[in-house]
Parts: C-alpha cells; structure tokens; sequence
C-alpha cells in the first residue's frame, strides 16, 4: 500500500514592534517578570484595548509580500478559553475576518539523495493578528505554579496554509522559507529559541491517489527545524503504521519529544474546539485603506521573488540558483557584495552556494560570522578569472583565508600557486613530457583519447601543478596533431 | 433549535460556572425563550446585508508604537489574591502570580 502525507502549517511569528499589540507596555525578551505586565497585560478589570499601528503595519507587510488580499475591513474576535497564562479569560484574535486573505508562497525543495530538488507553490489560507498568552513558571514555589505575564499581550501575526504539502521536506522547506521572509521584510527578528517563531504542523495521510484528507493531528509549537523534520517523519510512520494494523486514526493535539524523537498526545482538550467566538466590543473594525497599503509598500525592501528574477536576468543564473541565493537577506547581500567587488556574478553564485555555504554548514556558522568576507572572495575569484591561479590553487587560498589569513595576493606569493601561463615555459614542458613518454603518444595516435588526458597530467605533474591546464591542453592538443 | 438540560450544563462548564440542577432548569427555560425571539428575528430577510460586527458604525483608531507603560509590578501584586489555607500573604514570588500548579 502506497501512503500519502499531507501537511499544512499555522505559524506564530511574534511582530517586531516596540510595545504590545493593545497596551504601550514594552515587549523586550527578557524582562523581570512581570515588569512589562501593565494592567491591560493583567486584565485589570476596566481597562480597554486600543491597537497598535505597527502591529497592522507588520500585517500588511506580509500580506504584500505574499500577494495576498488584503481585507479592508477585518474584525477582532474573542477566544474564549480559561487557563492561569490568559487572565481575561478569552484571547483577542482574529475568526471569521482576517486582515490578511489567500496568498501564496514559492518554495524551493532540495536535493535528497536521487530525488532532484524542486520548486513548489505553497498556498496560504490567512493570517491574522492576534496577541500572545503569558508563561507559566515551574518551581518556584512548591505545589504552585508562577505566572509571568510580561509576554501577555505580544503581538502576532499566525499564518495559515493550506494542506499543501506532501513530505516533511516540503514541511521544513515551506518553514524556512517563511522564517527567512518575515526578517526579510522586518516584521520578525526570527529568533526561535526566544519563541519569535513557533509552529504547528498538522499531519495526516491517506492512501496515495486519494483525494480525500485523512483525520489530522496537530504537533504543537514546534520551534527548530531539525525537530520538526524528526516530529513529522515520526508522526507520518506512526499513523501509517496505526492505519495498517487496522486501527483508527482519532483527531488530536500531541507534542514533540526531542529527547526520544516521539510525538504524544497531550491530555485531551476535550472541548478545546469550542472557543465561543464572538466579535469583541471592545474593538471597531480595522480598517485598511489603499493609501494605507501603498504607504507601507513604500517602507518595504526589494523582496526576494524580484530579486531573484532579476539575478536570472542580469547575471544568467538559474532559477534554483537565484532561488538559493535569494533565500536569505544575509546570503543575498553577501553575494550582491562580492559581485560589486568586482567578482563575476557566476563563478560567485557557485562559490557562495558552494565552498562558503559547505564550510559555514560544517562549522555550524552564519554568514555573519563567515571568516572570508566578500572582498576577499572577489579578489580570490578575480584571480581565477585572469588565469593567475587555477580552481585547485584557489581552493588552497580559500582554506587559508578561512584560517585567518588576509591578503589573497600575499597568500598565492606564499604559497607558490601562481599558475605558469607563459606559452614557451610550457611548450617546454610538455616537449619534455612527450620525449619521456612515447608509449601514451603512440597509444594516442593509435586512436586512445585516454592517452591524451594521461598525457596532460603529465605536463600538469612536471609543472608542479603551476600549468595553466587550459593552455596545456591546447600546446598538447596541436603538438600531438 | 432546542436546547436541553446537558446543552447548559456545557455552557456553564466552558465558563466556568458552577450551577445546580434547580438554576440549570430555569437557565434552560430563559435560554429557550431567547432562542426563540432568535429564531423569530431569522425570518428577516438579511440578503445584501453586511453582518454587524459592532454597535458604532466606525473604525478602529491606532496608537502610536511608543513604550508609554511603566514598571508598576509591585502595586498591581499588592492586588493579588492571598495564598490561603490560613495565610494571607499575596500569591506572589519572586516577581510571579502564584496559582494552583498546572500540569500539561
């Protein structure tokens, strides 16, 4: 039997904005406690609402950003719930009115072992705004527990998709794009060991050929990739194996154990569906003029979907390509850098993709902390493009310069990586090569391409490496004729 | 729509109201009642008309992204609950609202 996964994702990203999305109460990560708990944050009987600009910004930032409509009229909601964290007893969000309608994201997949990577469109369902709940300390006090409710009130914009996606690839693929877009866009820093980014990923399956959803579970606040990858792919075996001895599959809420790499169900909310809705009275109906939206398009960057078209245009790159280095505002700068230096734009956006990505992922560093910065690859690479080292010299000189040395042109004197392009010091060589190895010439002759490729390492060994292996092969090629 | 006896004893669990068997009946019995005149009110014909989400025909008014709250944690905690069981010190420690211990 063949199975099919079938995910979509609600994600929490927390709004970069100074105060909280319905009191001027600061929302620095942090704080004691309690200290940014003023008393709209503590429900204070009395008190009332009144919206923040930024947060609505933020919205409409990402709403532009995923050529979303946005809603010109959209309406705060309660949520009605009861727990310690959520002193008013109901959550303000946003139900039946979202600011923020359909949109879509495009996705890049990567390469997993023969599978080739691919581009996929993820559809976005909504997003809307709401705020955060408080945290519940553990420990401080025997038997009890304690409430912090400086994050009561954090503004958020939760994003929804639509079941889109099809394998946990897809999953994260969709997550790191996303987190990379609201930082791009300057709505969210992005930190997710702070909780600025938390998703829930519901899973379900079906058999393959299907076009009916199977009955989901939700994994709830997933807040690194690496465990959401696991969480989903345990979850997908899990219900599979579920479904095969026979069994059902009951809709549910679980959590991810890192330590054990296993989702369970969390106590069940037997009536956690029921919210009871209602429009809050405390709050009119946002609204969101064209004006509004053009003000704020005009505060945005240049987003990536148009970068990258234009690094396919201007530079010959492929989509996947431009797609990668567009990914991130760190690697598109870094790479946009290196091109002003006077790199050229190919050769970089391999080197960037490339030996600068392979070494940062083995050190677990970000670009920021890269030691090569992109000065230093464009003059390696300059030095690759008028033949005075070869890749394999340049290979030498990007180590060193990742060790900590400064001057590329120092490191190749240093080094002795100069390559020889001088054609008559060549034409020696290989007058040399070919006296000392009438057997490969006669193999050639005789019809061996082989002998040829042999012939050229040869010439390559004799030079120590310094030949320019283009003009080897060309003194080669029209001596050998 | 009718409602019964468990219909308002869910209700008054989401909201957290303890309600005995006696103040559920006459609940019931208010609540149909109210149900009713909802139902009369449907035989309206609403077609092109947009649902009302708020009393005042006016939109919501912005506020500035300015910190304009202060520290004022010890006054609101003078305001917390006492502890109980024959304490009355506030269910405050260590800058946290105590409450019974939540276990998920």
């Amino acid at each position: 039997m063949e199975w099919e996964v079938v995910i979509g994702l609600e994600t929490h990203t927390q709004l970069k904005t100074n105060t909280k999305i319905f009191s001027g109460a600061s929302t620095a990560f942090g704080a004691e406690p309690n200290t940014q708990a003023c008393e709209v944050s503590i429900a204070l009987p009395g008190v009332l609402p009144v919206l923040n600009r930024e947060a609505v910004n933020c919205a409409i930032k990402f709403g532009l950003a995923v050529n979303a409509e946005i809603a010109p009229r959209s309406v705060f909601a309660r949520k009605n719930y009861f727990y310690p964290d959520l002193p008013k007893g109901y959550q303000i969000s946003q139900y039946e009115l979202p600011v923020v309608g359909k949109g879509a994201v495009t996705i890049q997949v990567p390469a997993v072992g023969k599978n080739p990577a691919y581009e996929k469109v993820v559809n976005i369902t909504r997003a809307h705004l709401e705020e955060d709940a408080g945290k519940s300390v553990h420990g401080a006090v025997e038997g009890m527990s304690g409430i912090d409710l400086n994050r009561a009130g954090t503004p958020l914009l939760e994003i929804v998709t639509e079941p889109d996606m099809r394998s946990a690839a897809e999953a994260v693929a969709y997550a790191k794009k996303l987190h990379e877009l609201v930082q791009w866009i300057g709505i969210c820093d992005g930190n997710m060991q702070e909780g600025s980014f938390r998703c829930d990923v519901n899973v379900s399956v079906r058999k393959k050929g299907s076009d009916k959803l199977g009955t989901r579970r939700e994994i709830k606040n997933l807040n690194s990739f690496k465990f959401m990858q696991q969480a989903i792919e345990y979850e997908t075996r899990w219900q599979i194996e579920t479904l095969e001895d026979g069994g059902t599959i009951q809709q549910a809420t679980v959590l991810f154990n890192p330590d054990t790499g296993e989702t369970r169900s969390m106590r069940s909310k037997e009536e956690a569906n029921d919210y009871r809705y209602f429009p809050d009275p405390d709050l009119l109906p946002l609204e969101v003029t064209e004006a509004d939206k053009a003000r704020v398009k005009a505060q945005m960057p240049e987003l990536p979907e148009a970068m990258k078209a234009r690094f396919e245009a201007d530079f010959g790159l492929t989509s996947y390509d431009a797609a990668t280095l567009t990914a991130s505002r760190e690697l598109t700068d870094y790479f946009v850098q290196t091109v002003s230096a006077g790199a050229e734009a190919k050769p970089a956006a391999n080197w960037v993709m490339g030996a600068v990505s392979a070494k940062l992922n083995a050190e677990e560093k970000s670009l920021a902390d890269s030691p090569v910065n992109p000065n230093q690859l464009a003059s390696l690479l300059k030095r690759i493009a008028d033949n005075t080292i070869s890749n394999n010299a340049a290979k030498q000189v990007f180590e060193a310069l990742w060790n900590g040395e400064k001057d590329v042109d120092a490191i190749i004197a240093a080094k002795g990586l100069k390559q020889e392009s001088d054609s008559g010091a060549i034409e020696a060589i290989i007058d040399e090569v070919l006296k000392a190895n009438p057997a490969m010439v006669e193999e050639f002759k005789a019809g061996k391409e082989k002998a040829f490729n042999a012939l050229v390492g040869q010439a390559m060994k004799a030079s120590k490496g310094k030949a320019n292996p283009a003009q080897v092969n060309e003194i080669l090629k029209k001596k050998l004729s | 729509m009718a409602l019964s006896i468990e219909d308002i004893k869910k209700v008054a669990h989401l909201a957290r109201l303890e309600i005995s068997d006696a103040d559920a009946s006459a609940t019931l019995t208010k609540l149909s009642g109210i149900l009713r005149l909802i139902e009369q009110m449907q035989a309206v014909d609403t077609t092109g008309i947009v649902p009302m989400s708020h009393s005042q025909d006016l939109s919501q008014r912005l506020r500035d992204d300015i910190v304009t709250k202060t520290n004022q944690r010890e006054a609101f905690q003078k305001n917390a609950p006492v502890l109980g069981n024959g304490s009355t010190e506030s269910a405050v420690a260590e800058g946290l609202y105590l409450v019974p211990k939540v276990i998920e």
